[in-house]
């Protein structure tokens, strides 16, 4: 659904951030980037939406090239990608709801929107996400006021109410601690599931990573080192990926972990 | 830290020998600035005045003393004209100084190269320039009056807002803005959701703080004829009616003490 | 628990919570906003027929920045010139000279209770009293001439010096002040080593930027006779010498762009 051909992105400083990427992501798979600081995920992500401009290849969604559109065709394909960030990126003045509902901007004109009429349907979608996140009764809270990981299931909504086939995620759990680091990134693949949304997802923590997406790919230096199966990330792979260190006492604690989740 | 050797001893010097030099060589050039300052300041002063002006202090004083306060009720309706040309004179330049603002923050504006500078330009000179010259010129142009007050203070106003407000646009975080943009929202709703709500107690700190400046600015307008209070001061001045003055004074710090109370209480409730 | 709520709400229309929470309140204040603009707008008299007249002395206007006449006046606006920059120098020096003691004693955590009274209490008037008014009382005492516009401006300084300053001070490290004490340092040591580091940087700054307001209030102190370049642009104003009045106003606009860079450069160093 999701066809990255010789996606290139070289930054002003002459820093090539992606050298040639070509990827390919089926509807409905939930895909993890790992790498390194650095590698380039930040920037392979933003290049797939336009937030960053890529300098050559192509984006294909669907039977559409992104890289090709004018302004006003990008825009409507940004409703199809919805993205999840890492320090949330709510409009902190703004409330849970407006947040929300932001999602639908790309769908009604701008007097509807600056007047906050959105149309019934919307504001019903609204109320049917937060409730599903837990967070129906926040809905005229301000986001400023909301915990880290209740911030990030707000996000959700917002990426979720654009009715996208693609999340874009970036490191979604960054800034959350263990425990709600797991929520979210269950609640994350579970909403991809039951909607059957494309997903990728920039993440640093590998065990995260193995515990729940079914495909990882690595980045290095703007380059795909490893594409494939979790389990297939030898030690010998991620230094491949990350460098020199010791991996095993990573990879151990995954399976311990894996363990204690499913309990 | 310089350490000098003297006599087989170590002595510790704040500042080596040439900062010193340096450093007094500045303080004398300061000096003799400010003596020639001085000087050309006492050529043009007719000293006997001076010698003198403790006598017509007090004789200002006696005569202004007490205040006329019958007189007051004449002075509702230009309070009430200083305070139209304050608030009016506000809120037009907070319509003009909010695109001046857009146009001139980094990150918003159009064109870094020709619209940017274009809008700096108005910044600055509309900000250099007194509101008593802009009332002077004013009337030159449009002729006397309240109206030409109110387009004085709105004029002096663009370019203080506009230069708080555009610090404050230049400050905000991006990704909020990134994150509606991502949604597909058109330039305009990402200006409404992303960027507006972020700068809005800002906005209406910086209108409430022009405000109170401008009812301090207005209560003089009139001393070059642009309407308010100012007019009777001016007018009292002319035929030496020191017991009107002194009330016309107190009357304007009371305003002046009353914008102040007013602007502290709002920007609290606002922030 | 939890779907029945949702389900309430369902098919219901959302909106923004209000600013103002209680109803009546927030429509008082919307309809009383729109009955003071409209009573404001109606007591504006704008004779229409002298703004379109002015229009075309506006363009002219203008049209002068284009073509300014710096030398048929030449010598008034270097001799009014000169006599703003002297006043403003002189009256910096002075006015940051006296505003440091008075600073020092109006923050509440180094000055006794007595001290911080008095000093407020001059810091209070000061800020009260616009500059104009200010001047014409000391042109009125001390007469005509560039010595009221220095005594004027050096006093308006230490209003606003002062006030920052002590504010300053007042929310200082305690600590590193503290420790200076423990060292059993005198007052005036206590002062030298642990306030003056500490609020030295932010000093400058605000002296800085008085200066520039300084030399911006001294362009209108002519207007009423306390000297300086606002005489001289009076008078071009009142023959309609946009030329001579436009080259004026450049310079301003020059010098206090000048000023402000310099400012920004000192600060940027002292920081």
């Amino acid at each position: 659904m999701l066809r990255l051909q010789k996606l290139t992105k070289t930054y002003k400083t002459g820093d090539q951030a992606l050298k040639a990427i070509d990827l390919e992501v089926p509807k409905g798979q939930v895909l993890a980037l790992i790498g390194p600081s650095g590698a380039g995920k930040s920037t392979m992500i933003r290049c797939i939406n336009r937030l960053v401009e890529p300098t050559d290849g192509g984006v294909h969604l669907g039977d559409m090239d992104l890289t090709k559109l004018g302004s006003s065709a990008l825009r409507k394909a940004r409703r199809e990608m919805g993205m999840i960030f890492q320090e949330y990126a709510l409009v902190e003045r703004l409330t849970v709801m407006e947040n929300v509902l932001s999602g639908r901007l790309g769908y009604v004109g701008f007097w509807r929107s600056f007047l906050r009429r959105f149309p019934q349907s919307d504001v019903d979608e609204a109320f049917r996400l937060l409730d599903r996140v837990g967070l129906l009764h926040m809905a005229d809270k301000r986001a400023d006021e909301l915990s880290g990981g209740q911030r990030q299931r707000v996000g959700i909504c917002r990426a979720l109410i654009q009715n996208p086939k693609l999340l874009l995620v970036d490191e979604p759990t960054a800034s959350l601690d263990p425990k709600t680091s797991r929520q979210i990134m269950r609640l994350i693949t579970e909403l991809c599931k039951e909607r059957g949304l494309a997903a990728i997802i920039n993440i640093h923590d590998v065990a995260l990573a193995q515990m729940f997406v079914p495909r990882v790919v690595g980045l290095r230096f703007g380059e795909v080192v490893y594409d494939g199966l979790p389990t297939g990330l030898t030690p010998g792979k991620l230094t491949e990926i990350y460098g020199e260190e010791d991996w095993e006492a990573t990879i151990e604690k995954v399976d311990d972990e894996d363990i204690e989740a499913t309990e | 830290m310089p350490v000098l050797e003297r006599e087989g001893a170590q002595i510790w010097r704040r500042r080596t020998t040439r900062e010193s030099l340096v450093r007094w060589f500045g303080w004398f050039l300061g000096t003799a600035v400010f003596v020639y300052c001085w000087q050309i300041i006492s050529a043009s002063t007719t000293w006997f005045f001076v010698w003198d002006a403790p006598r017509i202090a007090d004789d200002i004083w006696t005569r202004a003393t007490p205040p006329k306060w019958g007189y007051i009720t004449q002075l509702g309706g230009p309070i009430w004209d200083t305070l139209n040309i304050a608030t009016l004179g506000t809120l037009i330049s907070l319509c003009l100084a909010v695109p001046v603002a857009f146009l001139a923050a980094r990150n918003t504006t159009p064109s870094a190269l020709v619209i940017r500078p274009i809008a700096l330009l108005i910044i600055v000179s509309t900000r250099s320039i007194n509101s008593l010259i802009w009332a002077l010129l004013l009337i030159a142009i449009i002729g006397p009056g309240v109206f030409a007050g109110v387009v004085a203070i709105a004029i002096r106003s663009i370019g203080f807002c506009a230069k708080l407000l555009y610090e404050a646009i230049e400050e905000i975080d991006h990704s909020q803005v990134e994150a509606i943009t991502a949604t597909g929202g058109s330039r305009w709703q990402v200006m409404a959701y992303g960027i507006v709500p972020q700068i809005l107690p800002a906005f209406a700190g910086i209108a409430v703080f022009r405000w109170d400046i401008n009812i301090r600015e207005s209560t003089v307008l009139g001393l070059v004829g642009a309407g308010g209070i100012g007019l009777q001061l001016s007018a009292s001045l002319n035929v030496l009616a020191w017991p009107q003055v002194s009330l016309i004074l107190i009357v304007i710090l009371a305003a002046v003490v009353i914008s102040e109370w007013v602007s502290a209480k709002v920007r609290g409730a606002i922030i | 628990m939890s779907h029945r709520e949702l389900d309430d709400m369902l098919g219901k229309g959302w909106r923004k919570p209000a600013f103002v929470k209680n109803p009546l309140v927030r429509w008082l204040l919307i309809v009383g906003f729109v009955a003071y603009l409209i009573a404001a707008f109606m007591t504006i008299e704008v004779d229409w027929g002298r703004v379109y007249e002015g229009l075309d002395r506006g363009w002219a206007f203008i049209l002068a920045f284009t073509s300014p006449d710096f030398l048929s006046r030449w010598s008034d606006i270097w001799g009014g010139l000169v006599e703003s920059i002297v006043m403003t120098v002189a009256a910096s020096v002075v006015g940051i000279l006296i505003s440091i003691p008075i600073g020092l004693g109006a923050a509440r955590n180094i000055a006794p209770l007595p001290v911080y009274v008095v000093c407020r209490g001059i810091v209070a008037i000061s800020r009260a009293l616009q500059e104009i008014i200010v001047a014409i009382l000391l042109v009125a005492i001390f007469g005509f001439g560039p010595l009221a516009g220095f005594l004027t401006l050096s006093f308006a300084t230490i209003g606003f010096l002062s006030k920052l300053l002590a504010e300053d001070i007042e929310s200082m490290d305690k600590v590193q002040a503290e420790a200076i004490k423990a060292s059993g340092a005198r007052w005036m040591q206590w002062i030298n080593y642990g306030v003056q580091p500490q609020v030295m940087p932010r000093l400058v700054g605000l002296s800085m930027y008085r200066i520039d307001i300084n030399f911006r209030e001294s362009a209108i102190l002519g207007l009423v006779g306390a000297g300086g370049i606002g005489a001289t642009l009076n008078t071009a104003f009142d023959r309609y010498e946009y030329d001579t009045a436009a080259a004026i106003l450049i310079l301003i606009i020059g010098i206090v762009m000048t000023l402000e860079y310099l400012s920004g450069v000192i600060r940027a160093r002292v920081q």
